[in-house]
C-alpha cells in the first residue's frame, strides 16, 4: 500500500493540516509501511459479525436538554483561553465570502 | 523515616494516628521532587503554593475529627487530565499555556476525599506513544536507569511513583498507558474497566478505550484510589453503575489463572519470559491452579488497535482549531507573529501545523485516510468488527478461568531514541496490553522481578467490573514475592 505524494496532500488538505515538504515526505513512507502492516485485518473471517459500537452493554442514555449554568469564574477562564476575543465572544475570521 | 517513600496505606495510618501531618508529607515530596525531578523530569508543573494550601486544608479537616484514607495524601496527575486553574498541556506545544477552566470529575472526587494535587506529570504528546519521548517538552528518564526511558504514555507518572516524588500518581490508559509504564519503572499500574470511572475532564484521545487509571506503589493502594474515582457521572454517559467494594481480603487457594498462549511467543526477551515462569511457580505455592487457554485472534490486536484509535484521534483532535483556545496562527495584535494569515482555513491549517508534534500529525493522518470515502469499509468497519471477536473470545475464555496471567511489556526499559525513529516498531510495543483495551477488560501491572536490574512487569487481565479479583490475586502475590519492596537508588 503505497501512498502517493498528491494522496498525502489530500489527507493532510481533509485532516486540515499544513505540512512541510520533508513532512509530506516522511509521512508518505511512514504511513505507507503501516497500512500494510494494518492490512493483514482483511483475511479475518468477518461474515455476520457486528461492528463493536460499545463494550459494557449500555443502550442509550438520555438526558433533558436544558442548558446548565457555569459560575462567572468559570466562563471568565473558560474565554481567557481563547486567543481573539472582543468583549465577551470570541473572534473568528469571515466564513462566508 | 523518609516520609515520600510511604504507601498511601502507611501515610494515612500515621496521618490517622497523629504521627505525621499532611504537610509535612507533602513537603517531603515537594522536596523529593526538587531533588531528583532535574535528573528525571517527570513534572512537567509543581503547584508548591497550591499543594502547601491544601495540605493545611487537609490537616485542618482532619483535626475537626474527619477521617479517609486519602485525606491528606499528596499525588501527581499526568497532564492530560483537567485540574482547575493549573495548566493542562498534553505535552503538546498546541497547549503550552492552557489553562483548565473545571476539574475533571476523578480530580473533584480526589479533591472531595482530601488528596492533595502536587502537580503534574509528563505523557507522550496526547497520550500518543510508549516511551514519553513524544512530549513536546523533552523525555521522561527512567528512575533505575537514566539513559533509558520510562515507558508511556503516563511515562511522567510511574516515574515519580517509583522515584518516590508522590505517594500515587494519576494516569490515563487508552491501549497500555498505565500498565506498560508501570512495567518499566517497577510500580503498580492499574487501567479500570472501561465506563468505572468517569472521563470527563481527560484531553480526549481514544474515547472508546480511553480510562482514568492509576500508578501506585502497592497494589492495596490502587484499590484505595479506585474506589474514590469510581461511580456513574452524569457527564460521562458511558459510566456504569457497578458495585463497590473492590478490595477482597482474603487467600488465593483454589483460583484458576489462564494462560493464554499467544502471549507467550518468541520475540519476548528471556529475561521477562523467566520472570513469568518464576511468577507461575510462585503463584503455585500460593494455591493458585494454571490452565493454557488460547486467544487465536491476539495478532489482530495491534493492527485493529492502529484503526480504531488513529480514528477516534483524528475526530477528537479536531477541536483543536486555533480559535478557541490553545495555539493560534491568527494574528497577534501586539505582536508582528501571523501576519498574512488572513482566511478561516489557514488559522485551522496553520495553527494545527505548528502546534501538533510528529506522532500526533501522524495519526491524524492514519485516522483521516481510514475514515475518508472509499476506504471506511476496508479499515474502520473492518476493524471494529475484528475488534468484536476479539472481545467475544476475550469474554469466553475469562468464563473458564479466574483471571489471565500475561508479560505486560515483551522486554524491559530500552534506551531513549533507540527506536523513536521506526513508528510500527513502537506501534507494536503495545501488543500484550492493547487486547484488554479494545475489549474494555480490567488489567493491572504489577512488579514481578528484574531483568539485569531493570523492572519487569506481570499482567493480570481480569473479567469486566472485576476488579476486585485482580486487587485479590496482585495483593497476595506482591505479599509474597515483595519486588514492590526494591526501591530504586537516585
Amino acid at each position: 500500500m503505497l501512498l502517493s505524494k498528491q494522496e498525502i496532500q489530500h489527507i493532510a488538505k481533509l485532516a486540515r493540516l499544513d505540512l512541510t515538504e520533508a513532512e509530506l515526505e516522511k509521512y508518505g513512507g511512514q504511513l505507507s509501511n503501516v497500512l500494510s502492516y494494518i492490512d493483514q485485518l482483511k483475511e479475518v473471517d468477518v461474515k455476520g459479525v457486528e461492528p463493536t459500537a460499545q463494550v459494557t452493554g449500555l443502550g442509550n442514555v438520555l438526558r433533558e436538554d436544558k442548558v446548565e449554568d457555569w459560575d462567572k469564574a468559570e466562563i471568565e477562564a473558560a474565554l481567557a483561553d481563547a486567543p481573539e476575543k472582543e468583549g465577551r465572544f470570541i473572534k473568528v475570521k469571515r466564513v462566508i465570502e | 523515616m523518609q516520609l515520600n517513600t510511604l504507601t498511601i496505606k502507611q501515610a494515612s495510618s500515621l496521618l490517622a494516628k497523629k504521627e505525621i501531618t499532611s504537610i509535612g508529607l507533602t513537603k517531603a515530596c515537594l522536596k523529593r521532587i526538587k531533588e531528583v525531578d532535574g535528573k528525571i523530569k517527570a513534572c512537567l508543573t509543581v503547584c508548591k503554593k497550591e499543594a502547601l494550601v491544601e495540605a493545611n486544608i487537609a490537616d485542618e479537616r482532619r483535626a475537626k475529627g474527619e477521617t479517609g484514607e486519602l485525606l491528606g495524601i499528596p499525588y501527581l496527575a499526568k497532564d492530560n487530565i483537567l485540574t482547575r486553574g493549573v495548566r493542562a498541556t498534553a505535552a503538546s506545544k498546541i497547549l503550552e499555556n492552557y489553562i483548565a477552566p473545571y476539574d475533571a470529575t476523578i480530580i473533584k472526587k480526589l479533591k472531595q476525599a482530601g488528596a492533595v494535587l502536587l502537580g503534574k506529570t509528563n505523557l507522550d504528546e496526547f497520550a500518543h506513544g510508549a516511551s514519553t519521548e513524544n512530549s513536546a517538552f523533552g523525555p521522561t528518564h527512567n528512575p533505575w536507569d537514566l539513559t533509558r526511558a520510562p515507558g508511556g504514555s503516563s511515562g511522567g507518572s510511574a516515574a515519580a511513583a517509583a522515584a518516590d516524588m508522590c505517594i500515587f500518581a494519576l494516569g490515563t490508559d487508552t491501549g497500555g498507558s498505565t500498565r506498560y509504564p508501570a512495567s518499566f519503572c517497577g510500580v503498580v499500574g492499574l487501567k479500570p474497566t472501561y465506563g468505572r470511572s468517569s472521563r470527563f475532564g481527560l484531553i480526549a484521545m481514544t474515547s472508546s478505550t480511553d480510562v482514568p487509571g492509576t500508578l501506585t506503589k502497592t497494589v492495596a493502594d490502587a484499590a484505595i484510589v479506585l474506589s474514590a474515582m469510581a461511580g456513574v457521572d452524569k457527564n460521562d454517559a458511558t459510566t456504569v453503575k457497578s458495585p463497590l467494594p473492590l478490595f477482597v481480603k482474603g487467600g488465593i487457594k483454589g483460583l484458576t489463572i489462564g494462560l493464554p498462549k499467544e502471549y507467550f511467543v518468541d520475540g519476548t526477551d528471556k529475561g521477562v519470559t523467566q520472570a513469568v515462569e518464576k511468577a507461575i511457580e510462585d503463584f503455585k505455592k500460593l494455591g493458585v491452579k494454571f490452565k493454557s487457554v488460547s486467544l487465536p485472534h491476539t495478532k489482530y490486536v495491534v493492527p485493529v488497535y492502529y484503526i480504531i484509535t488513529p480514528s477516534e484521534v483524528s475526530s477528537n483532535l479536531g477541536r483543536f482549531d486555533g480559535i478557541k483556545y490553545g495555539l493560534s496562527a491568527s494574528p497577534q495584535p501586539s505582536s508582528s507573529k501571523g501576519e498574512g494569515v488572513s482566511d478561516l482555513m489557514s488559522i485551522y491549517t496553520k495553527s494545527r501545523g505548528q502546534g501538533f508534534g510528529s506522532e500526533a500529525k501522524r495519526r491524524i493522518m492514519l485516522g483521516t485516510y481510514a475514515l475518508s470515502a472509499g476506504y471506511y469499509d476496508a479499515y474502520y468497519l473492518q476493524a471494529q468488527k475484528v475488534r468484536t471477536k476479539i472481545k467475544q473470545e476475550m469474554d469466553k475464555v475469562l468464563e473458564e478461568v479466574d483471571c489471565l496471567l500475561t508479560p505486560t511489556a515483551p522486554h524491559a526499559a530500552f534506551k531513549i531514541g533507540e527506536q523513536i525513529q521506526d513508528p510500527l516498531k513502537m506501534y507494536l510495543e503495545d501488543i500484550f496490553v492493547a487486547g484488554a483495551s479494545l475489549a474494555g477488560l480490567p488489567a493491572i501491572s504489577i512488579p514481578g522481578g528484574f531483568d539485569n536490574g531493570l523492572p519487569v512487569g506481570l499482567q493480570l487481565i481480569g473479567k469486566r467490573f472485576d476488579e476486585a479479583t485482580l486487587f485479590r490475586v496482585g495483593h497476595n502475590y506482591e505479599q509474597a514475592t515483595g519486588w514492590h519492596k526494591k526501591k530504586v537508588e537516585i
